[in-house]
């Protein structure tokens, strides 16, 4: 009895809240850690991070724009999501990172913590990080944090899973709508991330999700003029030095790579990948009196 | 024909300079010393309201600077290590020296500037020692700042000032980077270099540990030698936006730590239920506080359509009360621009607004017939495609637009790739609330217009550049997190 024919999955870049095939038409191959081929993934073009890029300011008003609570319970659907996914990822993440089962499941089960963890963090950011100013004058006065806007983000190379969903979840619990490059070695579990993430109730554009080469996708991201925001994770140093003069041209926001050493995925992320991303706004109001008869009290 | 005179003149009444000691020249204050240029260069400072030289400055090359570097490298080892309560003290005793003698420097920087001494005395100076009393409270709590406990400082910071407020932007610049435990090499303007070097005798005064702050008098040329110095640490910068753009790429690929304040071009929306004398009041303040060299001035004026005349009517009454003219004397409202070359900028661009065909506007006004002088002026039928609805002149010029709806004046005022301030002028509350929401701008001033304090967060969104200054959020660009 001949043994049953896996069926294949073509691998498709998420792009306003659809799986398109790159606009180039190209692929390229993609293997496992011993070089055996797994997939072809799309290899992107300028023409795809433009693309995304549209969809991302396109979804950046409606996602700015939702309550806290909502964008909460979003992120945390997408733990559900992936939870019931967790056998998937975990072959996944073992296949694109040469690890054991076990060590693939331990990559998995942080990344789904991750996304419980930015969760909870969607409706309390603002409380950390705003807040009243006691200003020497009759002003009331509040500091509060909103996102930037589009973010590129440049996901790490080496940590697939785990790695992508630290630097991204951050973005998008703040606000932020984002532009994602996978690792391009290993961009199988980004692409399928798309996937849970069309079926999150996240609505289309807030997470864009490209394949390809690094370099050749970041540069017109770094460039772009509606791009407000880029995160370096996944540049070597020359390539971050390139993109940071080119982000340079609209002063984006520019979160620089984490010094090799330093690019443990597991260990407590803190809130500075969720500030990096965000903008201070401080509105003054006069406040009146109410005569001039003294203590209130 | 009824003329708009006020009914009383006004007698001069101009401050005293007796209480300004400059002297004929002064050298860079390195590692806690007066010094020349290694190869003693100097260049002249101006009075922008007379033109007459007020102090030869030594003039800093590479040389100057580096030394300045390995000064506040080696102060940093034993300034950091400081306890936070030390670092406070030191700073409560430079707020109270700069209390003690803000006549003085009121007085210098009018004369240095060409602001008026009503604006130095009532906001430069009282802000200054405010910055400095309230970051001297946090040296010894930064372990609750929300930045982790025990915040590390980042090292030698390289801060680059512009000329509009020479002693506010030191202070802004200073006083948090000290109170986090970092040494500064800080270069002021190079037509305001005065007020910064006055601070160093402060310094002195205040026993300050030498090299803890270094100041290098320079154009350009010292501030690019500062920000690519290896040994900087952290950059700070408050100029324009071209220049913000370049030091970026010039940091690039370091790392060194940034902050920008760039320009600005602030939209002032007033809608028809607003108090128009209290916008009117705004209005002024908005645009020709500080002869409109603020980058968070509102010089895009966006009036509902419905209230446009009477606002104009209302508004052109009031600038014609406005009195031009010695920066010395208490009662003048607008001083002199700060220089020949920042006057041809801003004539160029009022003169582009009226060839592309805005309607022009300045009240009878008498300019003096030496210094650097620009009448205030307002550009009504102005488009949002007009270079002066565009362009930040850094100047007393004021663009007017009209809109109908709420969604269009959020729209318009959100047309800009700046994004540093925006106002806002209506009766209701949640209308305020609502556009406030909506507006792209690091600071918003409902009913009110340039307020500043130092336990309140500045800075940009957009083009305006990174960073916020003052306030808890304002220690963080010193700290290591």
């Amino acid at each position: 009895m001949s043994e049953r024919l896996n069926v294949l999955k073509t691998y498709k870049l998420y792009v306003g809240g659809k799986f398109p095939r790159s606009e180039s038409g190209r692929v390229y191959e993609v293997t496992d850690a011993k070089g055996k081929w797994l997939a072809n993934a799309p290899l992107s073009s300028r023409k795809d991070a433009r693309d995304a890029v549209v969809a991302a300011r396109k979804a950046f008003g409606g996602w700015s724009g939702a309550t806290a609570y909502n964008r909460g319970q979003i992120l945390y659907r997408v733990a559900e999501m992936l939870e019931g996914r967790r056998e998937q990822y975990v072959a996944e993440v073992a296949g694109a990172e040469g690890l054991s089962k076990s060590k693939a499941a331990a990559q998995v089960d942080a990344a789904i913590d991750r996304w419980v963890w930015y969760a909870g963090w969607t409706d309390k950011i603002a409380q950390v990080v705003g807040g009243g100013n006691p200003v020497a004058g009759p002003f009331f006065n509040l500091s509060s944090p909103e996102p930037t806007g589009v973010v590129a983000v440049l996901a790490p190379q080496e940590s697939s899973f785990l790695g992508l969903v630290s630097v991204l979840a951050p973005v998008i619990a703040t606000g932020n709508t984002a532009v994602v490059i996978a690792s391009e070695k290993s961009p199988l579990p980004a692409l399928s991330l798309g996937e849970v993430l069309a079926t999150s109730d996240l609505p289309g554009g807030v997470v864009n999700v490209l394949s390809g080469r690094t370099a050749e996708i970041a540069t017109p991201l770094a460039a772009h003029q509606d791009v407000n925001a880029i995160d370096l994770a996944g540049a070597d140093e020359a390539l971050a030095k390139e993109l940071e003069i080119a982000a340079a041209d609209n002063l984006k926001r520019v979160l620089r790579p984490q010094a090799v050493d330093n690019a443990d995925w597991s260990a407590a992320p803190g809130t500075d990948r969720m500030t990096a991303f965000l903008e201070t706004k401080t509105v003054w109001h006069p406040t009146g009196a109410l005569g001039a008869s003294g203590s209130s009290y | 024909m009824e003329t708009q005179t006020p009914a009383f003149e006004y007698a001069p009444a101009p401050e005293s300079r007796a209480v300004v000691d400059i002297a004929p020249s002064y050298g860079l204050f390195i590692d806690g010393e007066f010094t020349e240029a290694a190869d003693g260069k100097v260049f002249k400072t101006v009075s922008p309201s007379t033109e007459e030289v007020l102090s030869e400055v030594a003039e800093a090359g590479e040389a100057d600077v580096d030394r300045a570097v390995k000064a506040a490298r080696k102060a940093f080892e034993t300034w950091s290590a400081l306890p936070g309560a030390e670092r406070a003290k030191y700073l409560f005793r430079i707020a109270r020296i700069i209390q003690e003698r803000s006549r003085e420097l009121a007085v210098l920087e009018t004369l240095d500037n060409g602001k008026p001494i009503r604006e130095t005395r009532d906001a430069d100076l009282p802000l200054v020692a405010a910055h400095f009393f309230y970051y001297a409270g946090w040296a010894d709590k930064l372990d609750h700042a929300g930045y982790g406990a025990n915040p590390r400082p980042l090292g030698v910071a390289g801060q680059v000032i512009p000329w509009n407020f020479p002693l506010l932007m030191l202070a802004w610049k200073i006083a948090p980077a000290l109170a986090t435990g970092n040494t500064v090499v800080l270069k002021p303007a190079e037509t305001t270099p005065l007020s910064a070097l006055f601070f160093a005798d402060i310094c002195r005064q205040a026993g300050l540990p030498r090299g803890v702050v270094n100041i290098v008098t320079g154009d350009g040329r010292a501030g690019a030698a500062l920000i690519a110095h290896p040994d900087v640490n952290k950059v700070a910068f408050t100029g324009s936006t071209a220049v913000g753009k370049e030091i970026a790429r010039t940091v690039a690929g370091t790392r060194k730590k940034l902050t920008l304040e760039l320009g600005g071009k602030g939209a002032n929306i007033v809608f028809d239920d607003a108090p128009i004398d209290q916008a009117v009041e705004g209005i002024v303040s908005g645009i020709f506080f500080n002869q409109g060299q603020v980058c968070c001035a509102g010089s895009r004026l966006l009036v509902q359509e419905s209230i446009h005349d009477e606002l104009l009517d209302s508004l052109k009454r009031r600038l014609a009360t406005l009195r031009l003219g010695d920066p010395l004397d208490k009662n003048t409202d607008i001083g002199a621009i700060n220089s020949a070359e920042q006057l041809a900028r801003i004539t160029a661009l009022a003169d582009q607004g009226e060839a592309e065909g805005a309607e022009r506007w300045s009240p009878a006004c008498e300019l003096p017939s030496s210094g650097y002088w620009f009448a205030p002026t307002l550009f009504t039928n102005v488009t949002q495609a007009h270079t002066v609805a565009r362009d930040e002149i850094f100047g007393p010029v004021l663009s007017v637009l009209t809109f109908r709806t709420p969604d269009e004046a959020v729209a318009k005022a959100n047309n800009t790739p700046y994004g540093l301030s925006a106002g806002i002028w209506t009766e209701k509350g949640s209308r305020i609330l609502a556009v406030a929401n909506k507006l792209r701008a690091g600071v918003i001033w409902s009913n009110t217009f340039n307020k500043f304090d130092p336990t309140s967060p500045f800075g940009g969104y957009k083009e305006s550049g990174f960073g916020r200054e003052g306030g808890r959020h304002g220690l963080e660009a010193y700290l290591d997190v």
